[in-house]
């Protein structure tokens, strides 16, 4: 693994909203086909984080570089165009396509084909149909999806909406990404079809993958590197077994025994 | 409203060609239809296109545009001017009159710039509001209609509040019929492709959209601008086919109408539209004694609609017109 160019990296990056910080001076760096897992508390500021590296909001002070390209201040839809992709932390697939179509809007913004050789139904416009139809199917086809493919996206069972969400995502051939929460809701058996997912993307695919997750087995268990945020700051960063045995991030996640200082 | 891709005609080129088709073939017979009848025709066809060309706006990308008649009067006004003032002194010794082949063979310019000059008005307005949402758009698009009304009323080339008159009446059952089927070719044609699927997927959900690369405004832009282009064509077939064209022809309420036709046909569902923009023409026949009552009757079938079809997602839409304290319950285009 090379250390010299990383992926990603966040230099001193704030983020304010009026007079509430809700990032302060966080860094971060996620090297290629990294498996990273970022943690915090509930209002921690990781949702942030991830809304300033897809372009949601732009950060008010501080540079975000992807493959050593400024990226801050960029619309969500060319970020993904560069090749960083994320899934939502409340299931977003698009309710009036169906499982195979969801899939293929990663190809949208991609497509040779304008709008004039659409409608006039040329012969790339069907070459193209076909190979992009192709390719989604087989993405389903590796992760088990393949016979929902005509089915309403929202008719999938729940944990099958969040591995369709990963697969969308995946679609765009990303370099990079990004998931958030995505054992939330899950029940055991699913949690472990998920990490197992992770795995195999990583594997496969040579995807660098940031995993904000609440569920410490999870994250634990498959990541290599962890970040921990709190209250809009990077608290420290480590393997799982250095970040468990961090007295700061067990303080911040059980609480500091008050009354001692007080004594 | 779901649909699978599947479901996807593979040669919509076809049903194009069958349809010119007919309109060649209305216009042959057309002898043989009494003007009466022709006539509703004409209306039907024109209604089609408006409504098919909202439904792309409205129904397909999900945007709440009120001025449609007025992307609609640009095109009437400037094939007007057009035929009315500008081919007949560029050539003066051509014979003017509406079935003369002058006026037939430049009609199909004619039409193609009406709806161009519409499509960069939709730019104009779409370009900066499609940034907005929901609510906001609807007040831009209303406040775009009234401003393009009033600039008519008050400019005297084209008759200020008088209106035009003495236009010629070069749409016959050919052009309107064929305008007709190539608009619906045209956006079941889009549609139905995963460049198409684009315009669902904002609609769905913008937010994932953008995250899945898709450039949203783009898409919201040009489902608006092909939206202002076919009214603009059917804004000239319509000046054609009455032969007088006032501003108070294209306000709020004529926008109205064409919502309430890609309502009843189902939002995002080209044929369901053409059904209701069909029924809707008749409708206004049926209801010529009544005229005045209009708006109560076509207010009273948007109700009944709502009551009897509550899963179709027509019902957010149309709660966001109705004052907060009268609403039941909130509900979400994207529940």
């Amino acid at each position: 693994m090379s250390h010299s160019t990383p992926l990603l990296e966040v230099r001193n990056c704030t983020l304010g909203f009026g007079g509430i910080a809700a990032l302060t001076d966080v860094s971060m760096t996620i090297r290629e086909e990294e498996l990273l897992g970022l943690i915090g508390p509930n209002g921690a500021g990781k949702t942030s984080l991830f809304n300033i590296l897809t372009g949601v909001y732009k950060p008010t002070e501080g540079d975000i570089l992807f493959d050593g390209r400024l990226i801050d201040g960029l619309p969500p839809h060319a970020i993904n165009g560069l090749g960083m992709a994320r899934t939502f932390q409340n299931i977003r697939l698009f309710g009036s396509l169906d499982v195979g179509m969801n899939v293929r809007t990663s190809f949208i913004a991609k497509l040779r084909n304008g709008l004039i050789n659409t409608v006039r139904r040329g012969r790339s416009f069907h070459g193209e149909e076909k190979k992009i139809l192709e390719e989604g199917r087989r993405l389903l086809a590796y992760f088990g999806l393949e016979e929902a493919s005509a089915h309403p996206s929202r008719s999938l069972p729940y944990g099958d909406q969040r591995r369709l969400e990963i697969v969308r995502a995946l679609a765009a051939k990303p370099r990079l990404l990004l998931l958030d929460e995505p054992a939330a809701g899950m029940n055991p058996t699913e949690k472990e079809e998920l990490k197992r997912l992770i795995g195999k993307i990583r594997g496969e695919f040579g995807t660098a993958v940031l995993l904000v997750e609440h569920d410490m087995k999870v994250v634990m268990g498959i990541c290599e590197r962890l970040y921990v945020m709190d209250q809009g700051k990077m608290l420290a960063t480590g393997t799982p077994a250095e970040i468990r045995a961090n007295p700061k991030v067990i303080a911040a996640y059980l609480g500091e025994s008050r009354g001692k200082e007080k004594e | 409203m779901f649909r699978s891709y599947h479901a996807r005609i593979k040669n919509p080129r076809l049903a194009l060609a069958v349809g010119i088709a007919m309109a060649v073939l209305l216009q042959i017979c057309g002898g043989w239809i009494d003007p009466y009848t022709t006539q509703i025709i004409l209306f039907a066809s024109i209604n089609v296109i408006l409504a098919v060309s909202l439904n792309l706006v409205m129904g397909e990308t999900g945007q709440f545009s009120l001025c449609h008649a007025a992307f609609m009067a640009v095109g009437a006004y400037t094939s007007a001017l057009l035929t009315g003032k500008a081919l007949p002194v560029l050539f003066p010794h051509l014979s003017w009159t509406g079935a003369s082949w002058a006026s037939q063979l430049t009609f199909l310019p004619v039409l193609i710039v009406a709806g161009l000059i519409a499509a960069f008005a939709g730019l104009i307005v779409g370009g900066p509001s499609l940034r907005l949402r929901g609510d906001y758009l609807a007040m831009v698009t209303l406040g775009f209609g009234e401003i393009i009304r009033v600039l008519l009323q008050n400019a005297n080339v084209v008759g200020g509040a008088r209106g035009m008159e003495g236009i010629l009446p070069a749409t016959n059952l050919f052009w309107a019929v064929g305008a007709a089927f190539v608009t619906l070719y045209t956006m079941i044609a889009l549609v139905r492709s995963t460049y198409g699927r684009g315009f669902l997927a904002v609609r769905d959900d913008e937010v994932a959209a953008a995250a899945m690369g898709i450039n949203t405004t783009r898409f919201k832009v040009t489902a608006f601008v092909i939206g202002a282009f076919f009214a603009g064509v059917a804004g000239a077939l319509y000046a054609h086919a009455v032969e007088f064209i006032s501003p108070e022809g294209f306000n709020f309420l004529r926008s109205f109408e064409i919502i309430v036709m890609v309502i009843l046909g189902g939002l995002g569902r080209p044929v369901g539209v053409a059904v209701a923009a069909i029924l809707i023409t008749l409708l206004n026949e049926g209801l010529r004694d009544l005229s005045q009552y209009r708006m109560v009757v076509y207010a009273l079938i948007i109700i009944l609609f709502m009551i009897f079809r509550p899963t179709e997602s027509l019902a957010p839409y149309l709660a966001r017109l109705v004052p907060q304290r009268f609403r039941k319950q909130s509900t979400s285009i994207n529940a």
